[in-house]
């Protein structure tokens, strides 16, 4: 019963900095724990709170300012409190050109043929156009390009894509499409989706991939006749999901039958006399592609890194010299490079290791068609699986 | 000695009790030499206690009873005896409390009786020191008996020794029924006995009891007794009756029976607010008297009386928002602002009574102080109205030569600045702000320095910032403000201080500026004036350094993205200095301590710069650059201790996990041991908490690449959760954690599937239904959130997977789990905001499994539709999304 310390606290803030830096803390993880759930429910959100107002068909070369986002945010209400909206909204420029970029599905390109790619894989002939997304919301839609910028804006068919009279519709539903942009009959193909109305389509059933064919592919992908300019086929593995980045179970093949644009042209549209690749510099002047984890192809000397003022993260162009790439074990072993300068400041990642092999090989030795029919029909790989349940065709 | 009801019998038995290693004689000898000045002899009786305890305790415990109750023994025995007996009943740490609880239960009942006669009878002993530690032991034996309905003639034996005991004894009964109260809730005695203990203990208090010592015990009794009468208090007669009796002892001769009655009408003022109002103006003639003329430690607890009275009307005011209707169940009764008129006068007048020198000493608590800071919550509770009674006070003192008028009235408008609004505020800080700056370098003494930066601060706390209209910094005065406060830095360090904070809040108010800050020209001065302060020599006073590194934490989180640059400047800075504290070697404990703490200012300031540039891609890229050293920084701070993690070190490095990414995994190998050692720490459960955050942040960053270390990390989780050492606040955010890790790691969950599930499921059972006070309850939702994250997180983690199946004999317990919190209706928003998300991940992940057993839930239907109406935007966001995910499993 001793009596009770009356003191109480005399000239001082009522919370320490060592409570406001963990609540903080707490806050960042409560934060990031409900960007990574969002993610999984639905990264449509994430694409979708970016919608900015930006006015239609944005040059694609400007620096991207995302500022007013936030505010359009709040008057439309819908997804204020989206998580990725502030964090989002300070990209600038070649960080939102990465942001979206990561938001996509990225092929590989095939280096080699898989197996089981009769059973496991779809096919279909890739439309030439701008790779985009389609997104649907609040009554209109937009077409953003890999980059971020806006290519379109329209109001469309799609769930939530016009402004309707009948409000019967929920405010929240809204669609992302994965599409390519077909100049010449101003189409947007669907080449994937990630949502629709609303929900993830992930795991979504075949009967929702409109182009995709299930029969063999030299008739229908291949030679076959399409309403569109063929840009090579995309291979896609039976049991991918959509998910963001580059992935080994999507694959590209071109030849000059089924595309226009095999091999890498420069910016006037041609052909250099050497191929040309597009590496990240990193600490200690190694070069790397953008796979995750990123593939190393050399070292750049110290004394061109600072005499171009050149730091880590600088996307760099380098030209195959005559020593080309050499594999062991089909591995990268060496590489012969030239350094030319800076990429183009649109690049928003380094060239991929399948992108820089396969463009090596269409140069001296390429996959070619019938490779892949080769293995189509190859007795072992369909003795392996001679009754797969899965197959539909 | 009559009436001491103890059958000589029993006590003859703990002799003959004894063990081989301490005879009876022999006792006495070594509770002597356990209080011996030489250390030897001290250690050996402490072996010999040890052992004794440890071979025979109800022989060990009935001895001590023996000691304590024998009037021929000395007293210091008596006394050590009756401490020992009392710490073998009691402990701080609730787990080691529940064992000895246990223990006591568990003991013979033929000893445990004896040595409640013992101390019982020791309530009569002539030895004051005997009597009570006596007391303190029944309250102990009675605080563990009572609730399991033991010992029921315990009160009643009290009561009767009450009537018949010598002055002396009586004492120490009321003293025991003091402590009694103090030990056992009010809900485990019956209102007859609460009655008579009440009676008993107010008549000893009344001012006819003529013996001092009996009438300050009864009236120390009725300070914890008081818990015990809300019916007594509802009783119109005996609540005139007792608030009459402890005013009448206000009065008393006796300066402590005058104090102890003060600390009743303190407890009065927040236990029974609401039954004030007959009493509030007697009430407040008997502080103003006390306060004006008492001695110190009454006039204290004075001031106390109109600060708790401040504390309730504020709590209640904040509650209803000032609109009462018929629902609230305490209302305001404005005492504080129908007292105003007097109440300001007179604690103005406390402000005149200042201590020389206590701004230097931190355990400074006196009249001025205490009014002071009575005045602040006055401004709290009232707001407006205060403001013209002080200003004169403020006018007529500020610029007096004697500093005790300076500093009362810079004090007193400093502590009017919280509660009044801006509007009414602003117009005087206009006009006094540039006199406080001027104050701040040119008034000779240091105590108004203090108080005029302290003043200064809580200017920019209240009235600076983009909530306030009309703003009182200006592009005019800015460069003035600052350099005046980072010349006052260079003050004396109580001085510095307060300089400090006022350039903390200073930065705070520009917190959201946009992209350009005020503050921007003068930044890199400020950090230069801040990390000189660090430096000083004397740094260590008056909190100083703490305050420097606190300021630049402020300024770092609130800049903006022109002086980004140079925050990254600051970088290699603070991890100079905090390699500079890895240097020493061999260091005292003292030293160590000093090391640890300055590592920690330093760690969380690196933290707090991780997470400022961390927050954008740009800074984020060029800041990894210092990520290898920085990480290796870390690794070696932990390393300074041998047994225990530090945790603003550990805080630091979830934020560069954040900042890090994927890359994260190549620290794992060196910092695993320490992941682990955090989430070992039971005894600092705040590092332990720390830890499982970080594990969320590494989980996130490294996604996959965790899997290595998960058997550990999942192994030590799961045995956390079991453990009844652990703080039970640590629990839910293990739950949220199991998520992050089901999240990151997708199907390889497996594993753990079945642990994890089951002590899901465990704890979704306990935390259904929630029985308790407000507290409980929102723990018990805090609980709920983080089971129902984890699920969440297992439900995603899942998601596409081959192994989806194992997850669908679950399925029925949750749905059931999230049926029975819903039926409950005692949820908050942010379970609600969970719980519906959980259940779009179940029918998302599982599919058309799912369909059917969601139709058949109870309440599913009726909840979703709840959370699609609600206001709330993230449960509505939440319920779209299960809405969604429901009507896809069910159509397949």
């Amino acid at each position: 019963m001793a009596p009770h310390d009356l003191r109480r606290p005399f000239k001082r803030a009522a919370i320490s900095d060592q409570q406001k830096r963990r609540e903080l803390s707490l806050l960042r993880q409560e934060q990031n724990r409900r960007d990574a759930q969002q993610q999984a429910r639905c990264l449509a959100s994430s694409i979708l709170s970016l919608q900015s107002p930006l006015p239609e068909s944005e040059p694609e070369q400007s620096d991207i300012e995302l500022e007013t986002a936030p505010e359009i945010e709040k008057e439309s209400g819908t997804l204020s409190k989206d998580l990725d909206v502030p964090r989002a909204s300070k990209l600038r420029g070649p960080e939102v050109r990465k942001w979206f970029a990561r938001q996509l599905m990225l092929p590989e390109w095939m280096i080699d043929v898989p197996d089981r790619l009769s059973q496991d894989w779809y096919v279909y002939a890739r439309p030439a156009g701008k790779r985009c997304f389609v997104v649907s919301s609040n009554g209109t839609t937009v077409s953003r390009q890999r980059n971020g910028s806006i290519l379109h804006h329209f109001p469309s068919a799609l769930p939530a894509g016009a402004k309707t009279r009948d409000s019967s519709g929920s405010g929240q539903s809204y669609c992302i499409l994965d599409c390519i942009f077909h100049e010449l009959d101003q189409t947007y193909y669907v080449i994937d989706m990630v949502c629709w109305n609303g929900y993830s389509l992930y795991d979504c059933t075949s009967e929702f991939r409109f182009f995709w064919l299930n029969s063999k592919i030299e008739e229908s992908a291949y030679t076959g006749v399409v309403p569109y300019v063929k840009d090579g086929l995309l291979f896609y593995n039976k049991h991918a999901h959509y998910q963001t980045g580059n992935t080994p179970l999507v694959l590209v093949w071109k030849d000059e039958n089924c595309s226009q644009y095999v091999i890498d042209t420069d910016s006037k549209g041609e052909i250099p006399s050497q191929q040309q690749v597009v590496l990240e510099l990193q600490d200690n002047g190694k070069l790397v592609t953008s796979d995750d984890p990123p593939v190393l192809f050399g070292y750049l000397d110290g004394d061109i890194i600072q005499k171009s003022g050149l730091h880590s993260g600088n996307l760099l162009r380098f030209a195959v010299s005559d020593g080309g790439l050499s594999f062991v074990d089909g591995k990268l072993d060496k590489a012969d490079l030239n350094y030319l300068g800076k990429a183009n400041r649109g690049r928003a990642f380094a060239d991929s290791y399948s992108k820089v092999v396969f463009q090596f090989t269409v140069r001296h030795s390429p996959l070619k068609i019938d490779d892949l029919l080769a293995s189509i029909n190859s007795p072992d790989d369909q003795e392996k699986k001679p009754c797969d349940v899965e197959m539909v065709g | 000695m009559s009436n001491c009801y103890v059958d000589p019998k029993y006590l003859s038995v703990p002799y003959q009790l004894l063990s081989m290693n301490i005879r009876a004689m022999e006792v006495t000898q070594v509770l002597l030499n356990a209080q011996s000045i030489d250390g030897a002899v001290r250690k050996n009786a402490e072996e010999s206690l040890k052992q004794f305890q440890e071979q025979n305790l109800p022989a060990f415990l009935l001895s001590l009873s023996g000691e304590l109750a024998n009037e021929e023994k000395p007293v210091e025995t008596r006394k050590l005896a009756g401490l020992i007996l009392k710490n073998a009943l009691d402990a701080k740490e609730q787990h080691r409390k529940y064992e000895l609880v246990q223990r006591w239960l568990s003991l013979d009942a033929n000893a445990k009786s004896q040595i409640k006669a013992c101390v019982l009878k020791t309530l009569s002993s002539a030895v004051a020191d005997a009597r009570s530690t006596a007391s303190q032991v029944i309250a102990k034996v009675a605080g563990i008996e009572l609730p399991q309905k033991q010992w029921p003639e315990l009160i009643g034996s009290l009561l009767s020794n009450i009537h018949q005991l010598r002055a002396h004894a009586k004492q120490a009964t009321l003293e025991t029924l003091g402590y009694l109260c103090e030990e056992v809730s009010p809900d485990i005695i019956d209102q007859d006995q609460v009655n008579k203990i009440l009676t008993a203990v107010v008549q000893g208090m009344s001012a006819s009891e003529g013996n001092t010592d009996v009438r300050l015990a009864a009236t120390r009794a009725l300070y914890n007794a008081l818990g015990f009468a809300q019916a007594n208090f509802s009783n119109d007669m005996e609540r005139d009756y007792i608030m009459r009796v402890v005013c009448e002892a206000t009065l008393s001769p006796e300066v402590r029976i005058r104090q102890a009655a003060f600390e009743c009408l303190v407890s009065i003022s927040s236990t029974y607010y609401e039954k004030l109002a007959p009493y509030i103006q007697d009430i407040f003639s008997i502080t103003a008297k006390a306060v004006r003329e008492d001695e110190e430690p009454v006039s204290l607890q004075a001031i106390e009386f109109w600060s708790s009275i401040c504390d309730e009307e504020i709590d209640i005011l904040e509650d209803y928002g000032g609109e009462f209707t018929g629902d609230s169940d305490i209302p305001c009764f404005y005492f504080i602002k129908q007292a105003l008129p007097a109440l300001v006068p007179m604690l103005l007048e406390t402000l005149l009574k200042q201590e020389e020198d206590q701004d230097q000493d931190e355990g400074a608590w006196n009249i001025a102080m205490a009014g002071g800071t009575c005045l602040g919550l006055v401004a709290r509770t009232v707001g407006d109205d205060i403001v013209p009674l002080v200003v004169p006070f403020i006018e007529e003192n500020i610029t007096k030569p004697d500093w005790r008028q300076r500093e009362a009235a810079t004090y007193a408008f400093g502590s009017i600045l919280e509660g009044p609004s801006p509007e009414k505020l602003i117009p005087l800080v206009n006009v006094a702000l540039n006199f406080m700056l001027s104050a701040l370098t040119k008034d000779p003494n240091s105590h108004v320095k203090d108080t005029t930066a302290w003043t200064v601060g809580r200017i920019f706390e209240f009235l600076h910032g983009s909530a306030v209209d009309s703003p009182i910094i200006t592009q005019a005065n800015c460069q003035q403000i600052v350099t005046v406060l980072l010349q006052s830095m260079k003050d004396t360090p109580n001085v510095a201080e307060k300089a400090c904070g006022a350039l903390y809040f200073l930065a705070q108010g520009y917190e959201d500026v946009g992209p350009s800050s005020p503050l921007t020209p003068f930044f890199q001065e400020i950090v230069q004036s801040l990390l000189t302060v660090t430096h000083r020599e004397d740094a260590g006073e008056s909190r100083l350094r703490t305050a420097a590194y606190e300021t630049l934490n402020e300024v770092v989180r609130c800049s903006t993205d022109e002086t980004a640059p140079l925050v990254l400047q600051l970088v290699p800075v603070i991890m100079m200095e905090l390699h500079n504290t890895l240097e020493g070697q061999k260091l005292s404990s003292d030293e160590r301590e000093k090391q640890s703490e300055l590592q920690g200012l330093l760690c969380g300031c690196l933290q707090v710069i991780i997470q400022k540039l961390g927050s954008s891609e740009p800074t984020k890229y060029v800041f990894m650059q210092y990520a290898d050293q920085i990480m290796g920084l870390f690794l070696r701070v932990f390393a300074c201790r041998s047994s225990t993690v530090h945790e603003e070190a550990m805080l630091a490095i979830g934020a560069l996990a954040y900042a890090t990414g994927p890359d994260f995994a190549k620290y794992m190998p060196d910092f695993y041991r320490y992941l682990e050692m955090g989430l070992q720490n039971f005894e600092e459960y705040q590092v332990c908490a720390v830890t499982v955050g970080v594990v969320g942040d590494i989980s996130r960053a490294l996604e996959e690449k965790i899997v290595p270390y998960c058997d550990g990390i999942m192994t030590q989780l799961l045995k956390n959760l079991s453990s009844n050492q652990l703080h039970r606040s640590v629990k839910p955010p293990i739950f949220s954690c199991f998520g992050d890790i089901a999240l990151a790691v997708g199907e390889y969950f497996e594993k753990y599937l079945m642990w994890a599930m089951s002590a899901l499921q465990r704890a979704a059972e306990l935390s259904t239904h929630t029985a308790g006070d407000d507290e409980l309850t929102e723990y018990t939702n805090s609980l709920r959130n983080g089971i129902l994250e984890a699920y969440s997180g297992i439900f995603q983690g899942f998601k596409n997977s081959p192994k989806t199946q194992l997850l669908i004999p679950y399925a029925p317990h949750i749905l059931q789990f999230l049926d029975g919190i819903y039926m409950e209706k005692d949820m908050d928003d942010v379970v609600m905001k969970t719980a519906i998300g959980v259940l779009g991940d179940l029918a998302d992940t599982l599919g058309s499994h799912a369909g059917s057993l969601i139709q058949q839930s109870r309440s599913s239907k009726d909840f979703l539709n709840e959370c699609l109406s609600s206001e709330d935007h993230m449960i509505k966001e939440s319920a779209e999304w299960a809405k969604l995910a429901i009507s896809r499993a069910i159509s397949v």
